[in-house]
């Protein structure tokens, strides 16, 4: 085991790099000189120079790329905006707690939504109940996840009045951003487990289950849920993943002043350093979350478990036949 | 003999596709949509950027039945040409998905080895960006404007179909039935043509459908934040984000796109639902 | 070897069973009568599809409903009508009094539950045990099927087919039922295997004095191993009586076709004799006799009216007109 999360830690690195690579890529290619337009278009060509040289935005691709990696890994700084100067590191300590709570309850929410109403869809498989939950699913996922969020926010903040609008002062402030984020995720939960559990009901060690005078309770949750869940804990890994970035539109709906509200005014004002670095970040983020997601498989599947568990344990396997 | 039973079989998941009442309405919303994108201009009222400034803010009335915004022009012309960039964004984005998803994992399944290993390390770390963020650094880099938010969707969102090939080649590769012509003699050419396509087929069309409607929600999504469309095209998503400063007195400058929006996608989802249902085999039994 | 009348343990009684396709509706067993006395091996012989399963999945009421029912019929189990019984009674009598053993050992376990748990949870369900005594008798079925206890906490991933199906066997024999339905229990293994594990059940059955149902689709373990036999063809029992006598005077056309199929070192013959043709569509059975068209004896009387279950020999029946002398 400890060998499998020093493999998969050891794979990190790589894929940390690589993004980094291609976030800076990205960033490179963009055409347009932010030098320029802080300048304004009478600033002579020695300011340009000068102020390429003082973003360090000077040198050709390698040079610009060695320069951001070293001070991304070195000095771990993930650049300053070029409008104010403030270090990106900095917005982002005192922002992510933001966005980490609105996408870790968000995701709460739509499990403990979303996977019940799959395991009872499944489990009602043919009749209108399962109907019902898959339509309904289908439609929560077809809907644009801002409008709905706006809908909620003129139906109980402007017309009832029961819930802000904008910010999150008090606690209260963070329903309608959870609940709207949630309701995607949900959707695509309640399909996803129902999927997995009609697959794994299917299965004839469920029929011995029954045959050995089990009760349908514990077929269900014991021997069926628990197998099912087993690719549900990928598809929770994405969420969080989508959550991150969806959080990037309910925070501008909503003014919370989290990671998706810093990344979206960068946008709008083409300040780079704030857009790399923000995304590099997230994306780490998602990096290690899967990750996590992987290790907890390898510890639910005892069939992942012997595949990583090391050569040792071989020749324990007798072929006693 | 295969022929025959090929034919059969085509008719087979038709049968069933059609059973499926809920998919049938989808196709029937989609053939409608094409309809009147391709005939908007003898459909629409008015022209979609027609400003009438004695005219702004009008809830649905006789002369603009679905009333109009805040330049007077009528929402439901734009609505009906809107048709146009949604269909364009959702099948152009997903044709560049696909074509390069296929492209690479055809590779990456074909050829094995070193190569699989370097192109599937290179889609890891691809996807380590969550693809709504990857299309919003993209469009962001790219600049606004609508075909930058379809290519910035295609590039985003052409992983899953790289591995959804990829694994179908690895399977079939491995399968007796290849095994037997490869002992027969056949060439690759006809293996991936004769077995492989035809099985990888099934899902494929799954996605592609699905991923149109998402695409419309993701260029949507795009426009909400300035990226994407931009005035005076009249997408849905872009109509929505500008209606969203007049919510509190106008709500149907927002609703009503998101309907739209939400019909079309719903649509395609239904659609792709039921095509998953009617191909695969296993379901109904 | 009619010998002494077993104590009777399961009679079946006209037993319908019924299940739903999206456009029909399929007969998969119809009007079957069967009896089973204590100690005794019953073999269900009959091809792919014949109803063979849905016969033992109905004694144990674990037939999917929907869209399976059970349309008509009694099953009497120690007398009383298991089909009568509530949900909570069956369940006590399921792994119990009355076992199972499926076809693929490969899908038949839990795969992220240990074998030593798979089995103790049939023990703890029917027995009052501590967990400890619990897991020592589930220790015990499985030294008693040749796996050593020390492998109580593996995975079943860890094991050879072979291996999975005696942890199967000893799943289903932890609780010591009276009746053992074993379904294809040796199809999924290689030949090898397939002697040991019917050699072990064979025995096991002995020590335990177990009943038991064997389906199998092969006449050469029904010789092996069971006293009596019961052949089905599309959902109804065609022939029946002890081994001996069908394999020494089979009477149907059908047992008649099977035993020809079978190739022969003996003989000379340069080709395979099958039976031509299919069965009949489940969804549309004829009137008449179901082996009409496959038969080459039939006649015109044969399609109109369906034949019943005539004693063409003493003890040994047969579903046909031509037999009990008719013709």
């Amino acid at each position: 085991m400890a060998r499998y999360i020093l493999k998969r830690l050891l794979w990190i690195i790589p894929v940390v790099l690589g993004v980094t690579i291609m976030v800076f890529t990205i960033m490179y290619l963009t055409p347009g000189d932010p030098a320029r337009m802080i300048l304004g278009s009478n600033a002579t060509e020695e300011k340009v120079e000068e102020l390429h040289e003082q973003l360090g935005m000077n040198g050709n691709y390698f040079q610009r790329l060695g320069r951001y990696m070293k001070q991304v890994f070195i000095d771990h700084d993930l650049g300053s905006s070029y409008y104010t100067g403030v270090r990106v590191t900095d917005q982002i300590k005192a922002r992510l707690p933001f966005t980490l709570r609105i996408a870790g309850i968000s995701i709460l929410i739509a499990a403990c939504i979303g996977i019940p109403l799959g395991v009872l869809a499944a489990t009602h498989h043919y009749t209108w109940i399962d109907n019902l939950a898959m339509f309904g699913s289908l439609f929560c996922v077809s809907m644009p996840g801002f409008w709905f969020a706006l809908i909620l926010v003129s139906f109980f903040a402007i017309k009832l009045g029961w819930l802000p609008a904008v910010g999150i002062r008090s606690w209260t402030g963070y329903i309608l951003p959870c609940v709207s984020g949630a309701i995607g995720g949900a959707a695509g939960l309640a399909r996803q487990t129902r999927s997995s559990m009609l697959e794994v009901i299917r299965q004839d060690y469920i029929t011995t289950a029954r045959a050995k005078g089990q009760t349908e309770r514990k077929v269900i949750f014991q021997h069926a849920l628990k197998n099912a869940m087993i690719p549900i804990i990928t598809v929770l890994g994405s969420m969080f993943g989508s959550s991150l970035g969806g959080a990037l539109i309910i925070e501008t709906i909503f003014s919370i002043p989290g990671m998706g509200t810093y990344l979206t005014d960068a946008i709008s004002k083409r300040d780079y350093p704030i857009i790399q670095g923000g995304v590099l970040f997230i994306s780490i983020c998602f990096c290690l979350i899967m990750l996590l997601v992987d290790i907890i498989y390898a510890f639910v599947d005892p069939r992942i478990r012997s595949q990583y568990a090391g050569k040792g344990k071989k020749k324990q396997k007798k072929e006693v036949r | 003999m295969k022929a025959r039973k090929k034919k059969s079989h085509t008719k087979e998941i038709l049968h069933r596709l059609f059973k499926n009442k809920l998919a049938v309405a989808g196709l029937v919303v989609i053939i409608l949509l094409v309809l009147v994108a391709i005939f908007a201009p003898f459909l629409a009222p008015y022209g979609y950027e027609v400003q009438d400034l004695t005219a702004t803010y009008q809830f649905p009335n006789g002369t603009h039945l679905l009333g109009t915004d805040n330049l007077g022009r009528d929402i439901l012309s734009r609505l009906i040409y809107g048709t146009r960039q949604s269909l364009r964004i959702g099948v152009l984005s997903v044709a560049i998905a696909s074509i390069c998803g296929i492209t690479l994992g055809s590779i990456a399944g074909f050829y094995g080895g070193k190569t699989d290993n370097i192109l599937m390390r290179i889609l890891d770390i691809y996807q380590s960006v969550p693809a709504m963020l990857l299309s919003i650094a993209l469009a962001a880099a790219l600049g606004p404007g609508i075909n930058n938010a379809i290519l910035a969707i295609g590039i985003s969102t052409m992983a899953e179909y790289a591995r959804m090939i990829r694994a179908q080649i690895l399977t079939i590769r491995e399968r007796e039935y290849v095994e037997a012509a490869r002992a027969i003699n056949a060439s690759d050419a006809r293996i991936v043509l004769k077995h492989i396509i035809p099985n990888a087929f099934a899902p494929l069309i799954v996605s592609i459908t699905m991923n149109i409607g998402n695409s419309i929600l993701a260029a949507a999504t795009l426009s909400f934040i300035g990226l994407g469309a931009q005035p005076p095209l009249p997408e849905w998503g872009a109509m929505l984000s500008a209606g969203r400063s007049y919510m509190r007195d106008y709500g149907y400058l927002v609703i009503i796109p998101g309907i739209c929006i939400m019909i079309s996608v719903l649509a395609f989802n239904l659609l792709g639902d039921g095509l998953r249902d009617a191909l695969d085999p296993k379901m109904k039994n | 070897m009619s010998g002494e009348t077993k104590e009777e343990l399961l009679r079946i009684r006209d037993l319908v069973v019924e299940y739903d396709t999206d456009e029909d509706v399929v007969q998969a067993v119809n009007h079957v009568d069967l009896q089973l006395g204590k100690g005794e091996t019953l073999g269900l012989v009959g091809e792919t599809g014949a109803g063979k399963t849905t016969i033992a999945k109905a004694i144990l009421r674990i037939l999917p409903d929907p869209p399976s029912r059970v349309k008509a019929g009694e099953i009497y189990f120690e007398g009383k009508d298991i089909l009568k019984l509530s949900e909570g009674k069956m369940r006590k009598i399921r792994g119990n009094k009355i076992a199972m053993i499926f076809q693929d050992p490969m899908t038949a376990l839990n795969p992220i539950e240990t074998v030593g748990s798979q089995i103790a949870e049939a023990i703890g369900l029917h027995e009052k045990l501590s967990k400890a005594e619990v897991q020592k008798r589930a220790v015990d079925m499985l030294e008693m099927v040749g796996i050593p206890g020390e492998r109580y906490g593996e995975y079943p991933h860890q094991f050879s087919g072979g291996m999975k199906q005696r942890v199967v066997i000893a799943m289903a024999l932890a609780c010591r039922p009276e009746l053992l339905l074993a379904d294809e229990p040796t199809t999924a293994l290689d030949v090898t295997i397939q002697a040991q594990v019917l050699d072990m059940m064979e025995s096991l059955k002995e020590k335990l004095n177990t009943s038991m149902i064997l389906i199998t689709h092969d006449l050469g373990i029904v010789a092996g191993m069971c006293d009596r036999v019961a052949v089905v063809y599309a959902g109804e029992i065609v022939e029946q009586g002890t081994t001996e006598e069908v394999f020494d005077f089979p009477g149907h056309p059908y047992t008649l076709g099977l035993f020809q199929s079978l190739p022969r070192l003996d003989s000379t013959e340069k080709r395979l004799k099958p039976i031509n043709g299919l069965m009949p569509d489940p969804t549309n059975l004829p009137e008449g006799c179901k082996f009409y068209d496959r038969c080459p004896y039939a006649c015109e009387k044969c399609k109109e009216k369906e034949p019943e279950m005539r004693e063409y020999r003493p003890g040994h029946f047969v579903r046909c007109i031509r037999q009990g002398g008719e013709k």
